[in-house]
């Protein structure tokens, strides 16, 4: 029985244009991206891509310095070596999955497109009167028999309005609707989301992102990078803070997890500076205070759009050493001197005619492959000295190498050598400086996002046609969800109008 | 004639799609963002000290060509062209080709005493806060840059340079 | 205060149980009924209303003290996330019953609940003091707004649950009672795994092994269960001296890899005698042991609050676990997003729910497959919290 089949109200019932033409290249890829069959694919690719790429941590999360060619397989076997020839160690930077989310765009401008339009133009211009088999096969139905005027229909409009919903009527007839909008909540959302899409194509825009690493030693003043040389950025003092390992509310906590301590805190004491005036590369900056920050996880020091983040530290690192230079035999100290590893002077005059020359520094000692004394960086991590100790038994000086617990004599048996004394250390901090001037439009977009959602989601299109038909009233109605809601409603205006319920079509012919 | 609009909105929305994920991707895989100043560039000014504490300015040396090579004692490929580049500049410097070799961020005595050993003859110049450097846009090292008499970087590379192609650069900044 | 918090919570926990027995009453026990049907299933449906309600007020109050107790919201560990989720399970049925006061739901949907408490009691419980990254009042805002919208997509798998429980086919064995089996007897493995996990540990079981790993690192590896597969070349140093009995295969690389296979085959073993033995006393599938207690459940309400939760919950997890979740990582980390694995995994589960939405709305997905889709969708949120935090390693594994 041909009316006893509902009718699909998802499209008003009318066609969608894309799938009324077909002719050139550009129809045929659009309409190849207005299928939501397309689209669903398209989601899941992603979904499953995406899984794909936690099996085993993406490059950007292997132990720094470790060489992705060789720490796949070492860590992680066959599969692991698998992983990393098919690409999947950076697949979220990967063209193909890129072109994935391109893909998306495209398929959620066009398939919004194509179905919002005809969306809007039919329940624009929606008559007050259907016609009778379209309301047969409305999913509720229901007839009254009236005799006379017992029912009035202005007494149903008022149930209706009631409810809030906007009645209109004609002829005898009656059209009630509400929520309205909540048909519009998915395009909603799919603006929202190109909007967050477009956001994530303009960081690829020059000016729009800076990421930038900032090793800052205490005391130091550095010109932040990325800020076109405008900003420089000193350190007060980097600071680590752990928990009292006998605090009573977190004892057991700690102990149960085996570690030493527990961080509280990272800080780096900043001040910003901004660079005034001319300058030329190479000169002396003038500088002006802008602020005192202390940066902490969580806590940024923000300033014209840029953010500076605690990301890292190293704490300890040389600074200066400090040694003595003593007579081997008799143990004692002519003289005492601190050297600058960053820096070092030419010669360090001591007492009464003696004085060390420093013949060559290597902050970072090592023989590279030719045998020669190198250095690895200009980071102090392994200083290295060759010094000529000058002393009025020996004028020319006798020279010595010293490094780390190290000290040798190149050139035959010294009567002098310089013996270590302390070191100066100073902490580093690791900060990351940020800009990125497409927060705005993801703001917006998720924003724009996030109502599209509510407002589709926690509201419902409901409508209710009304017919007089002799004496006969009918009524059927439909809504876009949650037929539960639209089901109570009608038994209340039912109820207080004297109405036959209308019946559940689809459930009469599901019961079994 | 409605049908020729919709083909030819659906042919902009297209278009424009393509276009920005053509650009995104292009400059995701494709561009070469490594440094800030590139090849048709004017050469910045910079002021540096040498390592006896003079201060040498690039604007000075206008009319001239100049060869500005960043180095350190740590780089393996920047010791290795040292030699060359010492030897063509005895044979540059009084055709107009000057050298500078800015150091990035050693200590003077480092750079010092490596100068001495390698016996070097042309200008060393002193960054020590990177700043040049940092200006320059130049990452690892070694980097050149060729400035032509008017200040114009003609070209820049990162490799390691032999002899020869020293001489063709040099060359090609002669005024 | 901490020991008033967990007294607080092992009340609700039990609250809870009485009240899964007394909606299973209302919807089993119409033999011994004295009333009608509708009247024993409404007077029954409200006490558990009600007991679920009491429970969950006790749930507060642990979540209330323990929050003072700890001086920061008791969501940084994974014990607390998880008890949080049950919680969160809880408060969105007590709301979903509220509109379409369903039983069935609660017989369903207080056990999955009761369920995620009890695995969240194998984690430590101590107080943990705040790492830096997590010292933001985003944490809070952030961790609760993801727990309660995957709470209430959790409803929507109890819906589902349900929905094919009831229509499923059960006369003769198909690919889907084969799937609905598989989904009770995950469940049940997870008891199983508690219920192993918090005897041992009563009983005091503990055993040290050593052995040197990928990357010639001495490492010492603690077992709370007896070990079926122990580490490569490991040796055993102290506490009981069972096993192992074989060692882990040497492709499973990875510090900890030997001691989860074991946890895993004991949760697979223990679920394995648990169902056995639940069948053995049922003699048929427990699918269709359940079936005819839910003959009378309208099918087609079911299908509409399985689509109804993920309605609900889809805008609060998006809220939740994305767009609170960027903002954070904006200031913690520096970026809103690093497709770190936890963040990737609350991508899955978006993009999941979006294709479910399309499916369903566009594609006319209803009633069984849209019910099965609500299952796989509660299956990705589990992993999500078991896998991505204890076998991938990343920013978010704080516990």
């Amino acid at each position: 029985m041909k009316s006893n089949k509902l009718l699909n109200m998802r499209y008003e019932g009318s066609a969608r244009r894309s799938q009324t033409y077909r002719t050139t290249i550009v129809d045929k890829i659009w309409n190849f991206f207005s299928s939501v069959k397309v689209g669903i694919w398209i989601i899941v690719l992603l979904l499953v891509a995406s899984a794909i790429g936690t099996i085993f941590p993406q490059e950007m999360y292997i132990p720094p310095l470790s060489d992705p060619t060789v720490y796949y397989e070492e860590q992680y076997g066959i599969l692991g070596q698998l992983y990393y020839d098919l690409g999947f160690h950076n697949l979220y930077g990967s063209w193909w999955y890129m072109l994935l989310i391109a893909a998306l765009g495209l398929s959620l401008i066009v398939a919004s497109l194509d179905r919002f339009v005809p969306l809007y133009r039919a329940l624009k211009k929606q008559r007050v009167i259907r016609h009778e088999s379209f309301m047969k096969r409305q999913k509720y139905f229901g007839v009254t028999e009236v005799d006379d005027n017992k029912v009035e229909l202005t007494s149903i409009k008022e149930a209706l309005q009631k409810k809030r919903y906007n009645v209109k009527e004609e002829d005898g007839h009656l059209f009630a609707e509400k929520n309205r909008f909540s048909r519009w909540g998915p395009y909603v959302n799919h603006i929202g989301l190109i909007l967050f899409l477009i956001g994530g194509m303009l960081r690829f825009f020059p000016g729009m992102y800076v990421d930038e690493v900032l090793w800052l030693r205490e005391g130091e003043t550095e010109q932040i990078k990325g800020t076109e040389e405008a900003y420089y950025l000193k350190s007060d003092g980097f600071i680590l803070e752990t928990y009292d390992n006998n605090d009573a509310k977190f004892k057991d906590a700690i102990e149960a997890s085996g570690q030493a301590a527990v961080v509280k805190n990272y800080q780096t004491d900043s001040v910003l500076y901004k660079q005034v005036g001319e300058r030329i590369a190479g000169t002396d900056p003038e500088l002006k205070k802008i602020k005192e920050h202390p940066i902490q996880v969580n806590k940024p020091l923000k300033f014209d759009g840029y953010a500076i983040y605690q990301v890292d530290y190293k704490l300890n690192e040389l600074q200066s050493m400090t040694f003595t230079m003593d007579n081997k035999e008799t143990e004692e100290s002519v003289g005492e001197l601190t050297v600058n590893l960053y820096n070092p002077e030419k010669e360090y005059e001591l007492k009464d005619g003696y004085r060390v020359e420093v013949m060559d520094y290597f902050p970072d000692f090592e023989f590279n492959d030719k045998g020669e004394p190198t250095t690895k960086s200009k980071v102090p991590n392994n200083p290295a000295f060759i010094l000529n100790m000058i002393s009025p038994e020996h004028p020319d000086g006798e020279v010595a190498f010293v490094a780390i617990k190290q000290n040798l004599e190149p050139l035959g048996e010294n009567e002098y050598k310089m013996s270590f004394q302390n070191v100066d250390t100073k902490n580093v901090s690791g900060l990351v400086v940020r800009k990125d001037n497409t927060l705005w439009i993801l703001a917006i977009g998720g924003a724009i996002f996030m109502i599209g959602v509510i407002q589709g989601m926690y509201w419902n299109h409901r409508r209710i046609w009304v017919r007089r038909k002799d004496n006969e009233i009918w009524l059927s109605s439909h809504t876009n969800k949650n037929w539960y809601g639209l089901k109570r409603e009608l038994e209340s205006v039912t109820n207080q109008t004297g109405l036959q319920m209308p019946i559940d079509q689809s459930e009469q012919k599901n019961r079994y | 004639m409605k049908k020729k609009n919709r083909l030819i909105v659906r042919t902009a929305i297209l278009a424009i799609v393509f276009i920005a994920v053509g650009y995104t991707f292009y400059t995701n895989f494709f561009a070469n963002e490594s440094g800030i100043v590139q090849a048709g560039d004017q050469a910045p000014n910079f002021i540096l000290t040498d390592l006896d504490g003079n201060e040498v300015e690039l604007e000075d040396y206008r009319g001239k060509g100049v060869f500005l090579n960043f180095w350190a004692t740590y780089c393996e490929p920047c010791k290795d062209e040292m030699p060359a580049m010492d030897k063509k500049y005895n044979e540059y410097k009084d055709k107009g080709v000057e050298i500078l070799a800015v150091n990035v961020s050693e200590p003077r005595l480092t750079a010092k005493s490596f100068v001495d050993r390698y016996k070097l003859s042309f200008p060393v110049l002193l960054d020590k806060s990177n700043d040049v450097t940092n200006h320059y846009g130049v990452g690892p090292i070694p980097v050149t840059f060729l400035i032509d008499k008017d200040g114009q970087v003609i070209r820049k590379t990162e490799a390691s340079l032999s002899e020869e192609v020293i001489d063709d650069y040099m060359k090609q900044i002669q005024p | 205060m901490a020991q008033l918090s967990s007294n607080l919570l092992y009340i609700a926990f039990f609250i809870y149980f009485a009240a899964s027995i007394v909606f299973a009453i209302s919807l089993f026990g119409k033999k011994w009924r004295k009333s009608d049907e509708a009247t024993h299933s409404k007077k029954w449906g409200m006490w558990g209303f009600t007991l679920s309600a009491v429970g969950f007020l006790f749930q507060l109050g642990y979540f209330i003290t323990r929050w003072i107790a700890a001086g920061h919201a008791p969501v940084s560990n994974l014990f607390e996330f998880t008890t949080f989720f049950g919680m969160a399970m809880v408060f969105a049925f007590l709301i979903i019953y509220l509109i379409y006061k369903s039983n069935v739901i609660g017989l369903f949907a207080m056990p999955v609940a009761i369920i995620v408490i009890a695995y969240a009691s194998v984690f430590p419980s101590e107080i943990q003091p705040l790492i830096p990254a997590l010292q933001s009042n985003w944490l809070k805002i952030h961790v609760t707004t993801a727990a309660l919208g995957e709470g209430i997509l959790a409803i929507s798998f109890a819906a589902g649950l349900v929905y094919l429980v009831r229509t499923v086919n059960q006369e003769k064995a198909s690919k889907s009672t084969f799937w609905l089996e598989a989904v009770m007897y995950t469940l049940i493995s997870t008891v199983a795994f508690v219920i192993l996990s918090l005897g041992f540990e009563a009983a005091g079981y503990s055993s040290t092994y050593q052995f040197v790993d990928q990357n010639e690192q001495q490492v010492t590896v603690e077992y709370t269960l007896p070990a079926l597969t122990g580490p490569t070349d490991g040796t055993y140093v102290s506490g009981n001296e069972f096993g192992p009995l074989v060692e882990a295969p040497a492709w499973m690389k990875g510090e900890k890899a030997a001691h989860k296979l074991n946890t895993l085959i004991w949760s697979i073993i223990g679920g394995l005698v648990l169902y056995g033995l639940i069948r053995l006393i049922l003699r048929k599938r427990i699918g269709a042991a359940i079936q005819p207690a839910l003959k009378n459940v309208n099918e087609e309400l079911v299908d509409e609050i399985q689509y109804r939760a993920v309605a609900i919950g889809f805008p609060v997890f998006t809220l939740g676990a994305l767009i609170f979740a960027m903002i954070w990582a904006q200031a913690a980390w520096t970026r809103f997003w690093g497709w770190d694995p936890k963040e990737v995994w609350a991508l899955v589960t978006f993009l999941f729910y979006a294709a479910y939405l399309h499916l369903r709305l566009s594609r006319g997905w209803q009633g069984e497959k849209s019910a099965w889709l609500a299952v796989v969708g509660f299956v990705i949120i589990m992993l999500n919290l078991v896998v991505v935090n204890l076998v991938i390693s990343g920013l978010h594994s704080y516990a």
